[in-house]
């Protein structure tokens, strides 16, 4: 640490940095043996994060309850919490394969290809969609990819390499979102590096990278890549105004070869040709994007595709709430992994797998680490990433709902879905506008984007007061809290169906008591005010807005 | 309206069930809080506020030009009240209220993507992934907000988002995010406000048991946001987010067409920004200086547009600096008139400033190696430019000390009274220091 120039302490505040890279090292040292290769994809997984454990002495928390775990791989696969029938279903469900079985129906179910299709539109371009781009063309794309389970690779090299106007080849829409402004492509440089690679390039645009070999020529060389790309904003004419109108955008190939200039920070100039990974590709390449796509795909120096990583990594930061770098998209020589073999072997098998992304989801769900529940106990206390240690996967990490989840959720838990009104897109839209009111812009070339979907004020605002919870609360005929409150039964039955389609649970004997108590309050005229004040507390619970 | 007076129960009966199954959510102590008088308030009364400049500005065009070298664009610098110093011929009324503002030339950062230069210069660290540093408003709350105890409303605002997280300060000193025009969404109806106690009391009953399982720490900020939120929405205080509304109270009044011209340039010059926050911009400071006035001790103003890659002279010139030059001149003035500006510090940066080189779509690129930030009021020594660039723009000058973000926010602490050797502790327990160990900047000092 001493040896460190001083502006790298300075900046780092303190040996962080340093201490990460040693508990990366000790990890990887704790190899599983000459018999890890014979393990199947889930045992390896589950060998080597036991392994973890045994080497920080630590005890792994139980196995979640059946309630606990159904809640979240609803929430993780199909981006809602399972509906009253779908728990009830699942807990009375006796088969001992139960767990495998419903992950496999989740990921066959629409609402995988819809989780899926939003988290991935929302990476590419965003929630707030940018100016001539086409949200619509971007989750076509999406949704027939995860529909079909296309191939990672063939979806990456679409993606990267695309062509064409902004509906008929929707996959254009991430370039197009990455050129908003006249920036000689370099934020599409550094937005496909990070996203596709795990490479988070950006700084190097302007200086050689602090803490690894990285230099900036090879910010340039990867820019060269994309410098054929242009867009064209077609316009029209209105035949009703007479005016002129915003028509379809497309991205096109220009002709361009030969070198890319850069300023070094002496002020000389140098110039970068377009290499990758060591391969140089020929300058004067009629189409360097189809050749990058080539060189991303390839695996002939015998090393697992970034790509693979890189989505391995992202795959397995969505479902447990920490990747095994964080973040999940700066993977390198400067950030070692927290559990280096696991992230290889199942990036290398999902190579081999033909990049099938329901099997790696698959895989990961599958994993007895992901069956844990999110309680934990003073055995493996000292597992908690948010307090900026490594993750040791001991316990399930509890992350909040996405907005999306929320809203998703909201909906199975009142019923509204079996209103049934409009197809996808009338869904789509109608969430989306609601979503508006926690995006805000930054106005930069990034296109990057702020939410208020982030467990502040305006949050607890949106679930203490909003339409939306009004309408999931006000008992109206048909809804789900008129249909429960108003047939016969008992109260302490209808509590359980409250509890069961919130938070996807029976409510204990004591939350029954204290339940009736509070509901004596109300008065016999009241019930119907008291049920809706229950339903309000579930759904504005720390439980209903958490993913655990 | 007595909030605790619906469905038969009484007040005491309500106050118990508080006191006991919750004396975590403290729903209704606005009570004690409305009969604190603005005296408190008084008694500490500095404050920030942060004008954020989203997309990084062109400083070179601004409060450092260079008329007679080839990166000197376009702007001819003109004479301030403030002897020997001069800015842009764009910002005219600010140049006459530059006794009370100062600019800060050697700034030199190193951090010139925008994700990381926000980071940088909202907290002082450079972004590392294990520990999520405070943005300085969330210092400021934490150090300043939590012993105002009259004050209901969030002790961080920030209009127009983007200022970053509390870290391991904890939810509560978040930034609370307001669009320009102060509404706040999701307000509750009369109706929703008489039903709190009952489902508050119903939401203490139901999270208890979560919040006791050892789940770690999100299902208890959880508990905390919502009491801060629910201390703003039965607050009178919220007044101070509506330009329109007075509420004696606090000393605040509706304001009147003159002051809002003060912040605002006269119509059609940067009225055409309309989404891009230009006339909001006005206003958003103007809101500002109410909450200052409630009682608020930090409130960030973001004003974006800043990202000038191409045509970067007429968009400053016709756009942005119209609409910046207003806001700065209206609120130095406004606070001068109220006698609060020597409580107030007024700060103005972004994520980092723009090439010297004039690019070929006769833009500007990011440039964080040497570049000017912009302070004022708050009591400091101010009319005064410290630091400077080389002829070109392109280096701090041989002679002169560069500055780091976590010295304009020693800065600030230093006109804030927030002590220099406050250490706070991360969730790794380990320490770390106000405005990341930064040194005040001495000149400033008064």
């Amino acid at each position: 640490m001493n040896r460190l120039p001083q502006w790298i302490k300075r900046i780092t505040g303190a040996s962080v940095g340093v201490s990460v890279f040693f508990a990366g090292v000790s990890m990887s040292n704790t190899g599983l043996g000459e018999d890890a290769a014979e393990l199947s994809t889930v045992e390896f997984i589950d060998a080597n994060i036991q392994q973890g454990y045994e080497d920080n002495e630590i005890r792994p928390s139980a196995v979640a309850g059946d309630d606990e775990w159904v809640r979240r791989v609803y929430l993780d696969i199909a981006g809602r919490i399972p509906t009253l029938e779908e728990v009830k279903q699942y807990l009375s469900d006796e088969s001992p394969r139960k767990k495998t079985a419903l992950i496999g129906e989740l990921l066959d179910s629409q609402d995988y290809v819809r989780n899926f299709t939003t988290i991935w539109a929302n990476n590419c371009i965003g929630r707030r969609t940018p100016r001539r781009v086409s949200r619509k063309g971007m989750e076509k794309f999406f949704r027939e990819a995860f529909a079909k389970n296309r191939p990672w690779d063939e979806v990456v090299v679409d993606i990267v390499t695309g062509e064409g106007h902004f509906e008929e080849n929707g996959a254009v829409n991430y370039t197009l979102a990455q050129m908003q402004m006249a920036d000689e492509a370099v934020q599409l440089t550094a937005m496909t590096t990070k996203m596709f690679l795990g490479m988070q390039v950006q700084c190097t645009q302007c200086h050689n990278h602090p803490f690894n070999n990285w230099q900036q020529s090879q910010f340039w060389e990867f820019n060269s890549f994309f410098r054929q790309v242009r867009k064209i904003e077609h316009r029209k004419v209105d035949p009703e105004t007479g005016r002129r109108v915003d028509d379809f955008s497309e991205v096109v190939t220009r002709d361009f070869s030969g070198p890319v200039f850069f300023e070094k920070r002496s002020g000389l100039m140098q110039v970068a040709f377009p290499i990758y990974q060591g391969t140089k590709v020929d300058p004067n390449a009629f189409d360097r994007r189809k050749e990058f796509g080539k060189l991303l795909v390839a695996a002939d120096n015998g090393e697992t595709p970034l790509i693979a990583k890189a989505f391995v990594n992202r795959v397995w930061g969505q479902f447990f709430g920490y990747g095994f770098t964080r973040p999940v998209d700066d993977m390198g020589p400067h950030n070692p992994a927290s559990h280096p073999d696991v992230l290889e072997r199942l990036a290398a098998d999902f190579v081999s797998s033909e990049y099938d992304v329901k099997q790696l989801i698959s895989w990961v769900a599958n994993s007895v680490p992901y069956s844990l529940t999110s309680r934990f106990g003073d055995d493996n206390e000292i597992d908690n990433p948010s307090a900026g240690e490594m993750p040791l996967f001991s316990h399930m990490y509890i992350k909040s709902m996405q907005a999306e989840q929320l809203y998703d959720s909201l909906i199975s838990a009142t019923n509204a879905h079996k209103s049934g009104k409009g197809g996808w897109e009338a869904q789509e839209s109608q969430r989306r506008r609601w979503m508006q009111q926690f995006v805000a812009a930054f106005d930069t070339d990034e296109n990057d984007e702020a939410t208020t979907f982030n467990g502040t004020i305006p949050q607890a605002l949106m679930m203490m007061n909003s339409e939306l919870i009004n309408k999931a609360v006000n008992a109206e005929r048909g809804s789900f809290l008129f249909e429960t409150v108003t047939k016969p039964g008992k109260d302490a039955e209808k509590l359980q169906e409250l509890y069961l389609a919130a938070l996807s649970r029976r409510p204990s004997r004591s939350e029954i008591g204290k339940a009736q108590k509070l509901f004596s309050a109300y008065g016999r005229n009241g019930k119907l005010y008291a049920y809706q004040d229950l339903f309000w507390a579930l759904l504005n619970s720390n439980e209903f807005i958490c993913v655990h | 309206m007595p909030i605790w007076n619906n469905y038969g129960m009484g007040r005491r009966h309500f106050m118990q069930h508080m006191a006991t199954a919750a004396a975590t959510l403290p729903a209704v102590n606005f009570l004690s809080h409305l009969q604190a008088n603005a005296a408190t308030v008084k008694a500490n009364n500095k404050a920030c506020i942060l004008l954020w400049m989203s997309g990084g500005p062109p400083t070179i065009d601004i409060w450092d030009l260079k008329p007679g070298s080839k990166n000197g664009g376009e702007f001819r610098p003109i004479d301030t009240a403030a002897p020997g110093v001069q800015i842009s011929e764009h910002m005219p009324g600010t140049a006459k209220v530059f006794k009370d503002l100062s600019i800060v030339r050697s700034m030199s950062t190193r951090e010139a993507d925008h994700g990381r230069g926000r980071y940088f210069m909202h907290t002082g660290y450079v972004p590392n992934p294990t520990v999520t540093h405070p943005t300085f408003g969330s210092v400021v709350s934490y150090e300043i907000g939590r012993s105002r105890t009259a004050l209901e409303i969030p002790s961080f605002v920030s209009v127009g988002g983007g200022s970053g997280q509390a870290g391991f300060l904890g939810m509560s000193h978040a930034p609370f995010v307001v669009g320009s025009d102060g509404r706040i969404n999701n307000a509750p109806t009369d109706d929703a406000k008489k039903r709190l106690p009952g489902r508050l009391e119903m939401l203490a009953a139901v999270e208890s048991n979560f919040i006791k399982s050892k789940r770690g720490e999100l299902p208890e900020a959880h508990k905390d946001v919502y009491k801060n939120a629910v201390n703003l929405m039965t607050s009178r205080q919220m007044a101070a987010f509506d330009v329109d509304k007075a509420d004696p109270s606090f000393g605040l009044e509706a304001e009147t067409e003159e002051t809002k011209a003060m912040y605002n340039p006269a119509p059609g010059g940067g009225a055409a920004m309309g989404m891009r926050g230009g006339n909001g911009f006005g206003q958003s400071l103007l809101m500002a200086r109410r909450l200052v006035q409630t009682g608020v001790p930090f409130v960030e103003v973001n004003l974006g547009g800043w990202d000038l890659h191409q045509d970067v002279f007429n968009t400053l010139s016709q756009q942005r600096l119209p609409v910046l030059d207003r806001g700065i001149s209206g609120l130095v003035t406004d606070l001068k008139q109220r006698g609060m500006l020597d409580d107030t510090v007024i700060v103005w940066m972004g994520e980092f400033g723009r090439t010297p080189r004039i690019n070929q779509n006769t833009g500007r690129d990011h440039w964080a190696a040497s570049w000017s930030n912009m302070i004022g009021g708050g009591g400091l020594t101010n009319g005064q430019a410290v630091g400077a660039t080389d002829a070109d723009g392109v280096r701090v000058a041989d002679n002169s000390k560069a500055y780091l973000p976590g010295d304009i926010w020693a800065t600030v602490a230093h006109a804030m009274q927030i002590p220099l050797n406050t250490v706070h502790t991360s969730k790794r327990g380990r320490p770390m220091k106000l405005a990341n160990g930064g040194t005040p900047i001495k000149e400033l000092l008064g």
